[in-house]
């Protein structure tokens, strides 16, 4: 009888422990960024291009804070985020739409099969599809086009999955109600089940889109990277990750490092925060 | 067998020889034949898996969505072949009810009783669609319990009241025949009483087929009762008449609780 308690208390504790130690570096590594990093964050952070070296060297050996900021990298990064949004949302979710159609069928199966296999593929493979494709071909050169399409075609599978799951989740009575109603199949999808699910794809664009915000590898071989605010598909742009690798091999610049590794994992928390809020809930 | 089949005249409904089947040589529902009398409420029974609700989806043509689904036979609506009409004209000529209340989480409660109108794009002056709204929930009992939260969404109402939402979005297309699968079967007794007192009202407009798995409930609503086991349609009579004096060895034994 007194066994069952005990078992469970040192269960739980167990479950705790283990808890914390999972979480701590993650606590850690964000301590360090803060602690490390908020320095740099005020007006000029978000309003100004990265310095060159000889004015962060300057500022280094003055003592003073580095000048400049990241607006160069946060406006490319908006820019290629933005159009991989453009390219990859419609084509991912009727690709999951299709897929939950046809379940089962053959060809829907191999269309699933290469989407985990895209998933799967290291970005830099990514990044290379990108140079082939759009580098090399339409920019003949690097550009925010090519980084777009890498950015792309990692948050197909993910938008592909997320929209498959989602309209799963939708019980088969719902739809046979609409049927029951005489509604055409086609308008059931767009009027009926798309809106039931709606949180849950949004969830999983939201969730693609803080996964690729942070990528850097990808984007090294298609956007390249750039000194300067660029809104030309056509030219190279910069992005924060790429000015993070960027700071990180300038050793005049490493304290920009933390600053904009803060920035970024503040932004891509709160993306995964705000999906969470709106996913939507089994009851 | 056909000695235990009544005789309806006039029927609204006429199913001729109907066969069902999901699987190659497996009837579901095997070679039935019956007429439904109008403005009255006919019940299907029998034990589970013998088949009624692959009956009475045959009879919206639900079975169409699912190739693999194979129907045989006839069916005719106030003497019309159902497979001649287009889908919107018959289904707007019987409407459905299912066993779990389904209403369109997406929509708030005005937009599920029109919806049978707005998603097939059927337009209407806004009065109308009000009319329709609140003669729909009159005629289910609801409108005075919703009336103030039409434009809410219909999860924080209880499992009685969306099955009757349902029952009403059924209604706003002024349907011929309404069915329904064990509408009452996922709620508690007096969510059903409502549900059961609902249906005798509304037959005075419509015709009604329901299967259900009660047999009291049968016996306190309808006027015929369908008996099926293992597919065909055994027994076919005015329900007193069933309940007190079955014809059939196996509805006897299935009435008096022998197997179900
Ligand atoms: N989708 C399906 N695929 C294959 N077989 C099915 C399917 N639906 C029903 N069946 C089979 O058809 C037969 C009749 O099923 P049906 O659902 O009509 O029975 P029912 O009388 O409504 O049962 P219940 O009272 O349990 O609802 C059963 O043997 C069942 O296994
Ligand atoms: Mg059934």
């Amino acid at each position: 009888m007194t066994a069952r308690p005990i078992k469970n208390s040192i269960f739980k504790g167990a479950v705790i422990v283990f808890s914390l130690i999972a979480i701590t570096p993650i606590l850690l590594i964000i301590y360090e960024l803060v602690r490390k990093g908020y320095k740099q964050i005020n007006i000029s952070f978000f309003t100004e291009v990265a310095p060159s070296t000889w004015d962060a060297m300057m500022a280094n050996n003055n003592g003073e804070l580095i000048p400049g900021g990241i607006l160069n990298g946060i406006t490319g990064t908006l820019l290629m985020v933005f159009v991989a949004s453009i390219i990859a949302i419609p084509i991912g979710l009727i690709t999951g739409i299709y897929l939950y159609e046809n379940a089962g069928k053959r060809y829907a199966n191999v269309i699933r099969s290469i989407s985990d296999i895209l998933q799967g593929s290291p970005s830099i493979v990514i990044g290379i599809i990108g140079y082939f494709w759009v580098v090399k071909y339409i920019t003949n050169g690097f550009s925010a086009l090519a980084g777009s399409v890498a950015l792309a075609i990692m948050m197909l599978p993910l938008i592909i999955r997320s929209t498959e799951e989602t309209l799963k989740m939708i019980p088969q009575t719902i739809k046979e109600a609409g049927l029951a109603l005489g509604v055409p199949y086609h308008k059931i999808i767009m009027r009926v089940l798309i809106p039931t699910s709606f949180s849950g794809l949004v969830t999983g664009i939201l969730l693609a889109l803080s996964r690729v915000i942070g990528e850097t590898a990808p984007l090294l071989i298609t956007a390249l990277g750039s000194p300067m605010v660029n809104f030309n598909l056509d030219k190279p742009a910069s992005a924060v990750p790429l000015l993070i690798w960027e700071f990180y091999n300038d050793p005049n610049m490493v304290n920009l490092i933390w600053s904009s590794s803060l920035f970024l994992v503040v932004f891509i928390l709160t993306m995964n925060l705000i999906s969470k809020k709106i996913a939507p809930k089994k009851n | 067998m056909n000695s235990s089949i009544i005789e309806i005249k006039k029927p609204i409904i006429s199913i001729q020889n109907l066969s069902v089947s999901y699987e190659k040589g497996k009837n579901a529902v095997n070679k039935v034949t019956a007429d439904i009398k109008k403005n009255s409420i006919t019940a299907i029974m029998g034990p589970s898996g013998c088949g009624k609700s692959t009956l009475l989806r045959a009879i919206n043509r639900m079975h169409e969505l699912y190739p693999n689904i194979k129907t045989e036979g006839k069916i005719l609506l106030n003497d019309q072949d159902i497979s001649r009409l287009s889908l919107i004209d018959l289904r707007r000529k019987v409407g459905m009810v299912f066993q779990h209340p389904n209403p369109f989480p997406s929509m708030s409660i005005y937009d599920n009783v029109i919806s049978g109108y707005k998603l097939n794009g059927i337009r209407q002056k806004k009065s109308k669609r009000d009319d329709i709204v609140e003669k729909s929930l009159q005629d289910v009992a609801l409108w005075s319990e919703v009336k103030d939260s039409l434009f809410k969404k219909g999860n924080f109402l209880s499992g009685g009241q969306q099955q009757r939402l349902c029952i009403a979005r059924a209604l706003a297309f002024e349907p011929d025949v309404i069915l329904l699968d064990e509408p009452t079967s996922a709620l508690d007794p007096i969510a059903t009483s409502k549900i059961e007192e609902l249906l005798v009202k509304l037959k005075k407009d419509y015709t009604i087929v329901m299967v259900t798995h009660n047999m009291a409930q049968a016996a306190r609503i309808s006027d015929q009762s369908i008996f099926m086991y293992l597919g065909d349609l055994i027994e076919y009579g005015k329900t007193k008449v069933m309940f007190t004096n079955p014809s059939d060895k196996r509805t006897e034994e299935y009435l008096t609780g022998k197997f179900g």
